[in-house]
């Protein structure tokens, strides 16, 4: 441990991180709330954010821009929301096979294109206009707060832009009479329909929006890998499926989903950094050096299993699940 | 109507799954010459794909396509490929049966965990020639080990990293390792490097962090971030597959030294140099043999075990971030180890001064606790890399986590 390294440095750093590699979860957890809360269940997060991810990023390269990148992962990613959508809200097909069947092709497709590019995979570095726009961003005055400053107000564009998706979703579910009507189509299609509210046509929108938020996610990933293709690795790494988890510990709330990307997010920093911070602090913090590495890697998905028992136990007093979720809406079967 | 719906999301869903397995598993799809024309069929089991642009298994796949070329064999029509083989069995056990089907002679297996299915495979198949990348179990007639002498190719490396570290006035280098001292083969590649830096800058730390897995690219990244930010290293070197540790060194502005392939293609900005290895040596040597004297394959390849002096390792050609002494140091060292005349590990220490200019005196090289191995002017324990009893690191090492 070199002694010119200040340990308060190190806290800083940790929080940056942490913030860096939960993002892509908000993501990724934001558009499964908002599919969720109209009613369908998406296993096709995973196959989404790897759409999204890797037209996004072929797009943003090739015009040197990343709005055209966003707005690629986003269309192309809501299109594979609309397949999704196609078949689970007309064809009335079952949400899981249908989801599961998005993964494997999403996935697939993302090493398809890259293997089928091979020499002419764009590098990330070339796209000078596009790494300029991924800078980060010092929040005027919040940055220059000590310790936290840099580790939550100095990031990208993409940070920022998923606290603000989140926070807009919450208020669009929560204080809005269009979000009480998707809502409503979440709990129960048959009473919204006889209010009037076109059930099919809510339920596609906000399947391709969901959607939509997962593919820029996705795309968010790519950028933090530097956008270099391995035929072997995804960027996405199975973090749509903790997405999907953690929805439940968000208790379907775009707000809280921004705490559980966090904690989650801490679980998996820990993972990497808890070396470090027992080296640091060897007085407080040595006896995580004892502990071995694979409980750390395991840690995450520890905390998941936790969660989703829990859930489970306290089931109904407080459980903000859509009760009609995962059922398809048959107008004629009501 | 619902049924036509219905045979619709069948026939859907039957092309995702078809994508899906077609990324999962890639046979090459070689299969109408089936051995019936008789020529010698090689075969080869990748860990991962096939279609790799860098990495392990690109290395090994680059290696066996260059041997067949300069062999005059085709490898359109005699190469037989299973890739995305995971070090399970089972699958291994598929693998191999599916390319013994094909007719394959010899078959290539590049991962570590591929070892008890080849052993045990090799006892079915007498007449196929088992050949195992990494591993320690062989037998007398069909079933040999392959690997080499890194090590030497990281001291060179390290030598490179010691002048851009003097140059850069930063006695702090970083090293992202799969595993420490678990593995002789991480162990050894990271006390080499450390010693060929020393070398040069004898004040200079090595940092390392151990990943505890062999293939992790965003677990990569992350602990080069932190070994840039946390112990301001200054030239980032690596045992791992991807390019992640480079492209992290670049966009911090600090250096690296890359592994399996020449990385100044991810990296042109921070690449200094890499360990790699010419794996076509080998691979020419064994299809060679097993094609013309397959009962003589154990006497005449055997175990095989290169290094510098078989052109098995080397270092890619050095960048032009590395100071201009750092080549002629290089050179010297390489050709004491090319002759013989010296080894990594031994009671001798090397030194470069700011020229290239080489001196050499007996020096005990001694663990980071303080434990002596060799006695100064004794003998290398290189057989230490082999038999995998080398399991410490030497003096100027701190492993961060």
């Amino acid at each position: 441990m070199p002694d010119s390294v200040n340990t308060l440095d190190i806290i800083t750093q940790f929080l940056f991180y942490l913030v860096v590699y939960s993002i892509p979860l908000l993501y990724g957890t934001c558009g499964e709330i908002t599919i969720e809360k109209s009613g369908s269940l998406n296993l096709g997060v995973e196959g989404t954010m790897a759409i999204g991810a890797i037209f996004g990023y072929l797009a943003g390269c090739a015009a040197d821009n990343l709005f055209a990148g966003v707005i690629v992962a986003f269309v192309t990613a809501a299109l594979t929301g609309a397949v999704f959508a196609l078949f689970t809200v007309t064809f009335q097909a079952n949400q899981n096979v249908t989801g599961l069947t998005i993964t494997t092709f999403g996935v697939a497709l993302y090493y398809f294109m890259g293997n089928a590019l091979g020499e002419k995979w764009p590098v990330f570095v070339n796209s000078k206009k596009l790494v300029g726009s991924l800078e980060s961003i010092n929040i005027p005055g919040l940055s220059k707060i000590p310790v936290i400053g840099k580790a939550f107000f100095s990031h990208n564009i993409l940070v920022y832009l998923g606290i603000l998706m989140a926070v807009l979703l919450w208020v669009y579910f929560e204080k809005t009479r269009q979000g009480m009507r998707v809502r409503a189509i979440g709990e129960n299609p048959g009473a919204a329909d006889s209010l009037g509210i076109k059930v099919n046509l809510n339920k596609y929108l906000h399947i391709m929006l969901g959607s939509g938020i997962m593919g820029i996610g996705g795309l968010y990933m790519g950028f933090n890998m530097s956008g270099t293709f391995e035929g072997s690795n995804c960027w996405i790494n199975g973090y749509g499926w903790i997405a999907i988890a953690l929805v439940i510990f968000a208790n379907w709330n775009p707000a809280k989903a921004i705490l559980g990307t966090f904690v989650f997010g801490f679980f998996k920093t820990l993972a990497v950094y808890y070396g470090t911070l027992a080296g640091s602090f060897p007085n407080a913090l040595g006896w995580l050096g004892k502990i071995p590495s694979h409980f750390f890697a395991a840690l995450p998905f520890i905390i998941t299993l936790v969660i989703l028992i829990a859930d489970s136990v306290r089931k109904n007093k407080h459980s903000n699940e859509p009760a009609a979720i995962g059922i398809n809406y048959y107008r004629e079967d009501r | 109507m619902k049924k036509l719906l219905t045979r619709l999301l069948g026939v859907a869903l039957a092309i995702g799954m078809c994508l899906g397995a077609v990324s999962c598993s890639n046979t090459s799809d070689k299969t109408e010459n089936n051995g019936s024309d008789g020529s010698f069929k090689v075969g080869a089991i990748y860990i991962n794909s096939q279609n790799d642009t860098s990495g392990y298994t690109f290395a090994h796949h680059n290696g066996i396509t260059k041997a067949m070329d300069s062999l005059g064999m085709s490898t359109k029509d005699d190469l037989f490929i299973v890739d995305n083989v995971p070090e399970d069995d089972e699958k291994v056990k598929a693998a191999i049966d599916t390319l013994a089907g094909k007719g394959c002679n010899i078959i290539f297996g590049i991962s570590f965990g591929y070892i008890n299915a080849f052993d045990e495979a090799a006892k079915e198949y007498p007449d196929i020639i088992f050949s195992h990348a990494t591993g320690y179990l062989s037998n007398d007639t069909n079933f040999n080990n392959y690997f080499g002498r890194i090590y030497q190719a990281r001291y060179l490396a390290g030598i490179a990293a010691g002048y851009k570290s003097v140059e850069l006035g930063n006695n702090n280098v970083g090293y992202v390792s799969a595993w420490g001292t678990e593995y002789a083969e991480t162990c050894s590649g990271i006390n080499a490097f450390t010693l060929g830096v020393q070398s040069v800058n004898p004040d200079a730390t090595v940092h390392v962090y151990e990943l505890q897995t062999w293939g992790d690219n965003e677990k990569e990244r992350q602990a080069a971030q932190i070994l840039i930010d946390t112990y301001d290293c200054c030239v980032i070197a690596q045992h791992c597959d991807s390019a992640q540790p480079q492209l992290v060194a670049a966009e911090k502005g600090v250096f690296g030294c890359g592994y399996n392939s020449d990385m100044s293609v991810d990296a042109p900005d921070a690449h200094l140099t890499a360990p790699v290895w010419n794996w076509n040596v080998y691979y020419q040597l064994a299809i060679e043999t097993a094609k013309n004297t397959p009962a003589d394959f154990m006497s005449k390849v055997g175990n095989y075990y290169g290094g510098l002096s078989e052109g098995f390792v080397d270092i890619s050609p050095l960048s032009d971030k590395v100071p201009a002494a750092a080549s002629t140091a290089i050179d010297t060292a390489r050709e004491y180890m090319v002759n013989g005349k010296w080894d990594v590990f031994s009671g001798v220490a090397l030194t470069f001064d700011a020229n290239g200019a080489c001196t050499s005196e007996d020096k005990a090289l001694k663990t980071n606790d303080g434990q002596e191995i060799v006695a100064a002017g004794g003998a290398s324990v290189d057989d230490g890399v082999i038999t995998g009893s080398m399991n410490y690191f030497v003096e100027g090492v701190v492993q961060e986590q």
